[in-house]
């Protein structure tokens, strides 16, 4: 391949101007016309109860109001992978804030207070709000019909039981494993549930017209797969997939919250009530928190053997999951960690069960990271433990154990191409570990921490992107694809690799947002993926193009194809150093031969990508058999920590963190993940908590309660690091990033406060409140206000993997 | 039920005078954005949390949906429409260089906020840039680059 001249270089976003300037639209910018109706949803007080009655008449009787839509109207499932959830609650509901149902008004005002006169008379039933009871026979089940739902063919769910899903993943001989261990740690690590907090809250306007046609414009990162679920939905609408319309403009941060379907049913089903008009549904910042997807909570215990020489002979990883009252999309994040949760380490003997469990709390569901972010912080803080037990530097014990490509993964596969040990120790030596930092006074303690972290995207084995591509008279291009420009810069990266293969600057590309009428397939923005499944995608577009380019040289001149090749926006031959045609006298109108007649015409060109040696057909009992997941992306974290030790309060000195990314076609906005997923991974160890009431109320449903990291809570520095070994089947050897660098931030801040003051602290997150406390030998959970941060009452340590 | 009297409210907003009537409760963030089509301040949180609906209210950085309407009646209104009337403005241009934003749902928001304090303070240290942006969250950027291209503005010296 001759030398890269677009990929691999970092050139300005090609959406800056759109974004600086205002002019970028989002959905909640545009306009509709005075028909434009609003809706307010009314809403369940209660995590558990019976619907008995419901009355509109008052609402409906008020001037404004155009119409009352409640469960009743819509008596079936939807969901992505498990169908399980209802557009409104019908009989039941099953957390607090689900919504009951939709006030239609002409202005947001008359919506809210119409929907305070819905009289919804409940009876509350026993609420499941604490996982060990969740899990007891006889226990009180969120989804009495559980048996009886739809779902995809790699989940196990269990009937007359409030256990969805099951993955268990079983690799090699756990008491021989265990035998041969000079050593075995066993130990409980908490997770709570987090917020994505994108800044833009869901949003949706949809319009059902005369001509039967349903249009909806969504703020979602997955508009094919709405279009999907929608249609599954709606078919006793006589709704078929080309009747429905999704457009995606801007969007505002996803980080999965914005995947899948969750309040955008609503938009959907409200706009077929009042066919006709535009509706808006518009989350406030409340809704954002409980009633779209949250990060799920999970109790693991992790039990980990290994030999005085370091090497890792066994572990067993058991994960229960508080996935919440709807799991259609959270089962799916408990099945990718049940297939990974050895961590990227070389395990002979593995038991990993992971175990989705219903409860009273609002949805579980996809959030950067998808099960790793949750399972890496005790994983990593439990090998950092073992390698001290063993006498051992916790980096020499992860260099001893790390994956390699062609290593045996949990399921059996084989390892992909990837290279831990370069990233190791690149941020060893970054991070300068072993050396002491002097802390900055008297009161400040200091500490480094290390971990590593791997991720594989999630998705069905046949998960498909593609891609249409077109010329313009003046040789510029245009590029229509369904990936989601969800902030991390995915149409440039499409715009540079189109012009890598086209030989025509980004300047001259425009890659549009998705329409699903007019643009290619992409299952959805999910995963880490669509750098590396719709970068292919548009790679073959363009390779296609070149194709029909040369195509029609070859046809007007005479010239042989394979003596073809572009430069600069012109098309060259081997064969005659004269011949340079400039694409833009040709891609639209041909080229005019001898007799005055034309050859060609308008260059377009499609291409698609999907994986053909994927599968999701391993055992049951063993996930032994399939190849469930694409490849994974590895890499390596440090940071540098200062403590003060009265007010427990942790800065972060330095951060580092190395990925192995294949090929970073913009390494700056790979660094620009590093920079932005780093800081959100660390917001999930030091700052952010959601925190339930004890009848399952979600307490915090705001900004100032639940804090995010704000431009004085970054790293004093950060150090990306890009490593850079091909993935075989990559667009130039690319594979994803996105998620990645979130996901050791808790770990590596939870080892280097053990380092910094010799406390380990198994429950996240790591407080400054926390580190004081602990630090003044008060234990946190004697403590604890009257909350809970995931679906469980007790002490961590107290708590029993039982499972009924 | 009562008839709530509305009002007439007359500002410059981005140089040019406007007149709208409202309703005593509307907030400036709706009026901007339902009756006077101006879209780059957004709702985010409409608590004064987030900072998406930043507006420059006679120069100073506000949050639109902690002001009524009728209290920017005779004021001067400036949202990034106004800001890049003649092109992008040197800070504009360095966050356009710089990628300082991802999603860009934030953007509006923290380029008004930043240009306040440029007009203030030319020459920003790192902590003063920090502690000026610290009431708008950005949950995608980690802000660092944002923070490098007010750097980098500040020291493409402003002709002012």
């Amino acid at each position: 391949m001759s030398e890269l001249k677009i990929v691999g270089h970092s050139p300005s976003r090609i959406d800056g101007l759109d974004k600086v300037s205002g002019a970028a639209v989002f959905v909640d910018d545009m306009d509709f016309g005075p028909n434009l109706l609003h809706a307010e949803i009314v809403e369940s007080p209660h995590a558990h109860a019976l619907i008995r009655s419901i009355d509109t008449s008052e609402a409906e009787s008020m001037p404004g109001v155009v119409k009352v839509v409640t469960g009743e109207d819509y008596p079936y499932t939807f969901g992505l992978y498990m169908k399980d959830r209802y557009v409104f609650a019908r009989d039941r509901v099953r957390f607090v804030g689900e919504q009951v149902a939709a006030v239609i008004a002409r202005d947001p005002k008359t919506a809210k207070r119409a929907a305070r006169k819905v009289k919804v008379e409940y009876e509350e039933l026993p609420s499941v709000l604490d996982l060990s009871e969740a899990l007891k026979p006889g226990a009180t089940l969120v989804h009495p019909e559980l048996g009886e739902y739809e779902c995809c063919p790699w989940f196990f769910p269990r009937g007359g039981t409030n256990i969805a899903h099951w993955r268990k993943t079983r690799k090699g001989d756990m008491q021989k494993g265990f035998a041969e261990a000079d050593h075995i740690l066993e130990d409980t690590y908490t997770v709570p549930r987090y917020a994505h907090c994108a800044i833009e809250p869901h949003v949706i306007v949809g319009r059902f017209d005369a001509g039967d046609r349903l249009t909806l414009w969504s703020a979602s990162q997955s508009p094919y797969t709405q279009r999907h679920v929608m249609a599954e939905a709606l078919a006793p609408f006589g709704l078929k997939h080309k009747d429905i319309r999704i457009i995606t403009p801007y969007v505002g941060g996803g980080f999965g919250g914005k995947a899948g379907v969750s309040m955008e049913i609503i938009g959907a089903v409200l706009a077929i009530a009042v066919k006709g008009y535009p509706v808006k549904v518009r989350w406030n910042r409340a809704q954002e928190f409980y009633n779209t997807y949250q990060r799920q909570g999970v109790v693991a215990r992790i039990k980990l053997g290994a030999k005085k020489d370091g090497t890792i002979t066994a572990i067993e990883h058991t994960m229960h999951w508080d996935a919440g009252a709807y799991v259609e999309y959270g089962a799916n994040v408990v099945n990718a960690a049940g297939l990974s949760a050895t961590g990227p380490y070389r395990v002979p003997n593995v038991k990993i069960d992971s175990v989705c469990v219903y409860t009273n709390l609002p949805c579980g569901g996809p959030y950067r990271g998808f099960g790793y972010s949750e399972f890496h912080f005790g994983l990593e803080s439990h090998v950092t433990r073992m390698a001290q037990e063993l006498g051992m530097d916790p980096v020499e014990f992860r260099k001893k154990n790390a994956i390699a490509p062609g290593d045996t993964l949990p399921y059996g596969a084989k390892m992909n191409p990837g290279n831990l040990q370069e990233a190791i120790d690149k941020v060893a030596t970054a991070v300068e570990w072993g050396k002491k930092e002097e802390p900055g006074g008297p009161g400040k303690v200091t500490g480094k921490g290390f971990a590593l972290f791997w991720k594989a995207p999630a998705m069905p084995p046949n998960a498909a992107s593609a891609a249409f591509l077109k010329f313009n008279e003046d040789g510029s291009v245009n590029i229509a694809v369904s990936g989601m420009e969800i902030g991390q810069g995915l149409l440039t990266v499409l715009a540079q690799i189109a012009g890598e293969v086209l030989t025509v600057p980004i300047s001259k590309i425009r890659v549009e947002t998705p329409d699903t009428d007019r643009n290619a397939y992409e299952w959805q923005t999910v995963g880490s993926h669509v750098t590396w499944g719709c970068g292919n995608a548009v790679r073959s577009a363009a390779m296609e193009a070149r194709e029909k380019i040369f195509d029609t040289v070859h046809r007007a001149k005479g010239l042989k194809k394979e003596s073809l090749y572009l430069e600069a926006e012109h098309v060259k031959s081997t064969d005659d150093p004269a011949v340079a045609l400039p694409l833009k006298d040709f891609v639209i109108d041909g080229i005019m031969v001898e007799d005055g007649t034309w050859r060609g015409g308008p260059i377009l060109a499609s291409g698609m990508f999907m994986p053909e040696f994927t599968s999701a057909t391993g055992d049951p009992e063993t996930s032994q058999g399939g190849h469930p997941n694409v490849h994974y992306t590895v890499g390596a974290a440090a940071a540098s920590i200062e403590i003060d030790t009265e007010t427990g309060k942790v800065r972060v000195l330095k951060a580092v963190l190395a990925a192995d990314v294949g090929k970073a076609i913009n390494p700056v906005l790979v660094e620009g993940q590093i920079f932005g997923g780093l800081l959100q991974g660390l917001g999930t160890v030091l700052y952010e908590e959601i925190k339930y009431g004890k009848d399952g109320r979600l307490l915090n449903a705001n900004f100032t309660d639940y804090k995010i990291p704000t431009a004085m809570d970054t790293p004093d520095e950060i150090v990306p690091i890009i490593i850079e070994t091909p993935q075989p089947d990559g667009p130039f050897g690319a594979r994803g990033v996105g998620e990645h660098t979130m996901i050791p931030a808790p770990p590596i801040v939870a080892n280097a406060v053990a380092d910094a003051t010799g406390l380990r602290i198994k429950s996240l997150p790591i407080t400054a409140e926390k580190i004081a406390l602990a630090l003044k030998g008060i234990d946190y959970e004697s403590v604890r206000g009257n909350y809970m941060g995931l679906c469980f009452k007790g002490r961590p340590e107290d708590y029993e993997f039982k499972t009924g | 039920m009562k008839k709530i009297a509305r009002r007439t409210v007359t500002l410059t907003l981005n140089g040019e005078t406007r007149t709208v009537d409202v309703s005593p409760s509307d907030i400036l963030l709706d009026v901007l954005r339902e009756k006077l089509g101006v879209k780059s301040p957004k709702a985010g949180c409409e608590r004064g949390d987030c900072g998406v609906c930043t507006v420059l209210l006679d120069g100073k950085p506000v949050r639109s949906c902690l002001i009524l309407a009728i209290e920017a009646d005779g004021h001067e209104i400036t949202t990034v429409e106004g800001l890049g009337k003649d092109g992008m403005t040197p800070l504009q241009q360095a966050f356009i260089e710089r990628n300082a934003f991802q999603c860009g749902f934030c953007a509006p928001g923290i380029v008004l906020a930043a240009t306040a304090l440029l007009n203030e303070n030319p020459n920003p240290t790192d902590q003063e840039i920090r502690e000026a942006l610290s009431g708008n969250l950005c949950r995608c950027t980690g802000y660092d680059s944002i923070v490098e291209a007010i750097k980098a503005a500040s020291r493409g010296g402003r002709d002012e």
